[in-house]
Formats: structure tokens, C-alpha cells, sequence
């Protein structure tokens, strides 16, 4: 096995460790603490009256707008971690290039600006 | 340490599994003392900065307040709501709690005093903040109620769009630093840490992990005065413990991150003062940054959504973004990159 | 060797359980769930591969930011149990072809990888073995991706400036009557030009 994967198997058993306390302050909970649910207590939270209706209700698109940006500016900041550390063996090729891709998605960005994608309402 | 493993014997094998285990233990087990305790360090800052005591009753000056705490915690009924989705409603806190937990393996305490010395790893950490928004969410659709929705809503797109800027700040210290690894980025500190020649980043870092932890004054999805408790309305008992611990931890790892990058992490100020252990500068260092998390919460009002949102993408991403550029400018032009 | 052939195996098997599960499952929100655990073991394969990189950035991009925006989406349809299995005995042919094609190509480059491999590797071993170097995967990466491809870099990046101009086209709609803040305006404000001290004789008013 080689030294890379080497670095990965602490994580693995961290994980593993911290799913299992996780597990065991929950259920430690559940058996040591006396459990008596009525339906009153069980109700969601409102103002002293029964939900009308199912929480998940349809919500703002806004909501969307500001999800799909994030995925764009996240791809963006994903194409910068490589060139933020190789920049001093790519030289200036390097750095124009991530100029013009940077510029790109300026434009793209003072678009949203200017249409108000920007602004909650 | 690890390499041990290669010669495969059983023996050789256990060892290094217990060594392991118990390195794990060496991180976790401090990491919830400190979480316990900085409930007790929040209660007592905001009570001083209101001009009043604070937990002083529970033990030598309210010093075993957490502890109480936690145990009435533990006895209290777990509560699941009729409408809910019983194993997504479990799951959720559980997700939030082991998330703020796996990003310790990479935190470096000391020179070599890693867990797992990743060549990627800020991006590691990266990757599991990102995740954070999940435990909320879920917490929030599983519980099959209003407040707890809206909170989940609110705060998906919160920590989502100061994602972004976080990311760029990360960009801009990589540029400088020329590794992933973030043992190798405190090495690179050496000269200088980079809270001076990136002091807006390290505010705009250090703001964004408010609203990344959903701290005040970006404790909208929590805005108990119109949410009730945001996403862990319905919760009680340990789930809403693990909420809690977690992001506790979360602001725990913020500070660190902060001190690794910033503050030159292990590093002492002063070459006099290095006979002081590295991980002590390193507690101290995130001390620092935790009592400023505390700080801004006695003193800063909460902001309204859309100005949270405004910051977020009209201020820090285009700010951001210049300053990387500016970053990116000078090295290159002065010929300072790491090679 | 053996733990990381043991991880493969237990990777490979629960992402393509997983994947099974995301489209049998009834629930949407819980097909949403079951495709973020397939991300995360597709991940767990890019590192046993040495692709650090990738694997992070599949976890950064597509759980960390796609798979939240299908939550959103599916969380908003609020379709809990209703038919979504409806045209599920119209659309088997179609599916099953570009199934099939899909399938097609990745044995096909599978075969195609394996023999360029062997070809490489004098026919030693079939694995794809990422070439022996100093530099981290990362930094192999960042060498090629800016310069020796340099139009596809550029290409990305329009096609994130497409993308982005799509969705504000798609979902932008602004509310009528809504008041916004201006804050450079409000700064700007200062006592003289919005504050004026009148005299008011008692029983006249103030006139505006």
C-alpha cells in the first residue's frame, strides 16, 4: 500500500469512531432517561393549535437562484485550487490564463448585478 | 507511525490499530472538554459584558456548569414528532456532530503532530464544511414543521453563499504558500504570518466563519424571535445536544483554522519565547479567536436577511475576488511564488 | 495491499447499491440521499486511485453544492409518495437503450484504458497506475490544466458564464412593490438635507 492511501486510514477510523460515539450518546439518552410520549408532546411546534397542513411547502425560487449561483462560484474556487499552487512553475501563461477565466466569469458577474440576481427581496 | 502497517503481521497490525484508536482518543476527548468548557467561557464573557456573574453556583465558580449541563441533558426524553421522518430526524444531528468531529484529522498540533498529513488538506476541510449544510437541512425537512423548515431553508443559502468567499480567502493563503498541506502553509509562516500581508482576508475569513457556524450576528436560521429555535425546534435531549456540541466544535475549528492559516499556527511570536511547546501557541492562538467569536456576540445586533445576503455576495465575493487577483498580481510580478 | 483491495470492494459495492437504491426508492428526498452516498463512495474510488484531487472536489462540487440544490428541488415538488413511478413502463425503452450505449462505452474504454496501460506497462499489469513523480496530484494537474489546455480551460469557463446567465433568465422574477434598500444612499444622508427646524405659531400647522 502506498504512502498516500496511508494518510487516509486514520480518517477512516476516525470516522468510524465518531459515528460510534455519536451512536451511543444518542442511545444512552434513550435508555437512561425515562420515556413517555403522549400525542400532545409529539405535536410539531405551533401556536397552541393542530398543523393545518404539511410542512414542506413550496418556497421562494430565490432560494434556487442563490443554490445554482453557488454551484457556478463553487466550480470557479474548485479550478483555482490547482493553479493557486502551481503558479510559480506555470509562470505568466498560467496567470493570464486564469485572468481570462476569471474575466469570463466577471461578466457573467456584473450581469447578475445589474438584473438584481443579487438582491433579496 | 502508520507505516508499520506494511509488514503485515497481525501483531504489528493491532498495535498499530490500538495506536491509532487511542491517537483518535487524544484528539476527541480534549476537543469535548473544550466544547463544555466553552459554553461555560460564552456564559461568563456575555455575563461580564453585561455586568453581571454569570454560572458561579455549580462547583468552584460555576466551574462545573457544563457538566450539570450535560447531565440534565441526558435525562431528558427524546422527543420525535408525530409528522416526522423518524430516522432522518435521528440521523441529522448525528451527521452535523461526526462532520465538526472528522475535520480535526488534519489539524496540525505541532510540527509532525498530525493525524493524517494530507496533501490536500485544506481542501479536506473544505470539503467537509461544505457538508455542514446537510445535518441542517435534513434536520430541518425531517421534522416536518414550519419553524423548523423555514430555519433549514434559511440557513442552506446562508452558509452556502459565504461558502464562496471562504473558499476565495483559502485561494489567496494557497497563493502564498504554495501546499495544501497545512503543515506545510504554517511552515511557510515562518517569515511572516500571513495576518499581515492578508489582514482583510483574515476579516473577511473570520466573518464568514461566523455566519459558516450560523454565530451571532448571522444567527438568522436560530432567530429565536421569529423562528422559535430554526431547525432544532423539535429537537430535545442528546439529538439536540449533538446539534449543539457540534457547533461548538465547528466554532472550535474556525478558531484553529483561523490560527493555522493566519496566525502562523504552531509558530511562537517571538524566537525567545520558542522553549514554549507549539500546541501551546496554537491553544493560545485559538483561544484568541474564540474570545473574538464571543466578543462579537454581547456586542453586535443580528442582521436582517437581506443585508446578511447583501454582504455576503455584493461585498465579500467581489472584494474577495479583487484582492486574489491583487495577491496574485504582486507575487507574480515581484517573483515571490513559492516554487 | 490487502486493506485497500478490501476498501475497493467496499466501495464499488455500496455505490452501486446506492445508485440501485436512488431510483427504486419512492421517496424523492431519500433518492436524493442515497445518490449523496454514492458520491461519497465514487470519492472513496478516486482516492484508492491516488486522485486526491478529484475525489475532493466531487465531494466540494457535487455533494457540497449540486446534490443541495436537488434537495431544494425535491424538497420544494413536495411529492412524498405520489406517482412518480407513473411513466415508468413508457419511458423503460428509451432509458434502457441510452442504458445499454452507456454501458457499451464504458467497457469500451475500460478495455481501451487497460490496453494503453498494458502497452505502457509492457503488459505487466492491467491497473491504472498514476505515473511515479515528486509533485502531488494536484500540482500534476495544475501543470497541464492551465497551459497545454489552455481552449478547454477558457471553453469552461464560458460555459459557466452560460450557465449562469441561463439560470437568471430561467428563475429571476422580481416582486412588484418591493422596497429595497440602497445603502450607499443611506449613508449618504446626512441631517441638513433631510431634517429642517420650522417655528409653528400655535393653532396654524405646519405647512409641508
Amino acid at each position: 500500500m502506498n504512502s498516500l492511501l496511508i494518510e487516509y486510514l486514520p480518517i477512516v477510523v476516525f470516522l468510524a469512531l465518531a459515528t460510534g460515539l455519536s451512536l451511543v450518546i444518542v442511545l444512552a439518552s434513550v435508555v437512561v432517561a425515562r420515556q413517555k410520549p403522549d400525542a400532545e408532546k409529539l405535536s410539531a411546534y405551533e401556536c397552541g393549535f393542530a398543523a393545518f397542513q404539511n410542512a414542506h411547502s413550496p418556497f421562494d425560487v430565490r432560494y434556487y437562484l442563490v443554490a445554482i449561483l453557488f454551484i457556478i462560484f463553487d466550480l470557479e474556487v474548485a479550478f483555482l485550487f490547482p493553479w493557486a499552487i502551481t503558479l510559480g512553475k506555470i509562470g505568466l501563461v498560467g496567470f493570464w490564463s486564469m485572468m481570462g477565466f476569471l474575466g469570463i466569469l466577471t461578466i457573467g458577474f456584473i450581469y447578475e448585478w445589474r438584473k438584481g440576481a443579487l438582491d433579496w427581496e | 507511525m502508520v507505516n508499520s502497517l506494511m509488514q503485515s503481521g497481525f501483531n504489528s497490525f493491532f498495535a498499530t490499530a490500538i495506536d491509532l484508536v487511542a491517537k483518535i482518543m487524544l484528539i476527541i476527548v480534549p476537543l469535548l472538554v473544550a466544547m463544555a468548557y466553552l459554553t461555560y467561557a460564552e456564559r461568563k464573557v456575555l455575563a461580564a459584558s453585561q455586568h453581571r456573574r454569570g454560572p458561579n453556583v455549580v462547583g468552584p465558580f460555576g466551574l462545573l456548569q457544563p457538566l450539570a449541563d450535560g447531565l440534565k441533558l441526558l435525562m431528558k426524553e427524546t422527543i420525535v414528532p408525530s409528522g416526522a421522518n423518524r430516522f432522518l430526524f435521528l440521523i441529522a444531528p448525528m451527521v452535523t456532530f461526526i462532520l465538526a468531529l472528522v475535520a480535526w484529522a488534519v489539524i496540525p498540533f505541532d510540527q509532525g503532530m498530525v493525524l493524517s498529513n494530507l496533501n490536500v488538506g485544506i481542501l479536506y476541510i473544505f470539503a467537509i464544511s461544505s457538508l455542514g449544510v446537510y445535518g441542517i437541512i435534513v434536520a430541518g425537512w425531517a421534522s416536518n414543521s414550519r419553524y423548523s423548515f423555514l430555519g433549514a431553508l434559511r440557513s442552506a443559502a446562508q452558509m452556502v453563499s459565504y461558502e464562496v468567499s471562504i473558499g476565495l480567502v483559502l485561494i489567496t493563503v494557497l497563493l502564498c504558500a504554495g501546499s495544501m498541506n497545512l503543515s506545510a502553509i504554517v511552515e511557510a509562516q515562518r517569515k511572516i504570518w500571513y495576518i499581515v500581508p492578508l489582514f482583510p482576508m483574515f476579516v473577511i475569513f473570520f466573518i464568514s466563519g461566523l455566519a459558516e457556524t450560523n454565530r451571532s450576528p448571522f444567527d438568522l436560521p436560530e432567530g429565536e424571535s421569529e423562528l422559535v429555535g430554526g431547525y432544532f425546534t423539535e429537537y430535545s435531549a442528546m439529538s439536540f445536544a449533538l446539534f449543539y456540541l457540534g457547533e461548538y466544535m465547528n466554532m472550535i475549528l474556525v478558531a484553529a483554522m483561523t490560527a493555522v492559516l493566519f496566525l502562523g499556527g504552531w509558530l511562537s511570536p517571538l524566537e525567545s519565547l520558542e522553549f514554549i511547546p507549539g500546541p501551546i501557541w496554537l491553544f493560545a492562538k485559538m483561544a484568541l479567536v474564540l474570545f473574538l467569536f464571543l466578543w462579537v456576540r454581547a456586542t453586535v445586533p443580528r442582521y436582517r436577511y437581506d443585508q446578511l445576503m447583501r454582504l455576503g455576495w455584493k461585498v465579500f465575493l467581489p472584494f474577495t475576488l479583487f484582492y486574489l487577483v491583487l495577491v496574485a498580481g504582486v507575487l507574480v510580478g515581484m517573483g515571490w511564488l513559492p516554487v | 495491499m490487502i486493506l485497500a483491495t478490501i476498501a475497493f470492494y467496499f466501495f464499488a459495492a455500496i455505490c452501486v447499491a446506492s445508485a440501485v437504491l436512488v431510483v427504486t426508492l419512492r421517496n424523492p428526498v431519500h433518492s436524493v440521499l442515497f445518490l449523496i452516498l454514492a458520491f461519497f463512495n465514487a470519492a472513496g474510488l478516486f482516492v484508492l486511485l491516488g486522485a486526491e484531487f478529484i475525489a475532493m472536489t466531487l465531494v466540494v462540487v457535487y455533494v457540497g453544492a449540486v446534490a443541495v440544490l436537488f434537495l431544494f428541488v425535491v424538497m420544494m415538488l413536495n411529492i412524498d409518495k405520489v406517482g412518480m413511478k407513473e411513466g415508468f413502463q413508457k419511458y423503460l425503452p428509451i432509458g434502457g437503450i441510452v442504458c445499454a450505449i452507456l454501458l457499451a462505452e464504458l467497457i469500451l474504454a475500460g478495455f481501451g484504458i487497460r490496453a494503453a496501460a498494458g502497452e505502457a506497462a509492457g503488459a505487466a499489469s492491467g491497473a491504472v497506475v498514476p505515473p511515479a513523480s515528486t509533485l502531488t496530484n494536484t500540482e500534476q494537474l495544475g501543470m497541464v490544466l492551465y497551459t497545454d489546455y489552455f481552449i478547454l480551460f477558457q471553453s469552461a469557463g464560458m460555459i459557466l458564464l452560460v450557465a449562469m446567465i441561463g439560470a437568471i433568465t430561467l428563475t429571476l422574477r422580481h416582486h412588484p412593490r418591493v422596497k429595497r434598500q440602497n445603502v450607499g444612499d443611506q449613508v449618504a444622508r446626512d441631517s441638513k438635507s433631510t431634517v429642517r427646524l420650522v417655528k409653528v405659531k400655535s393653532g396654524e400647522g405646519v405647512k409641508p
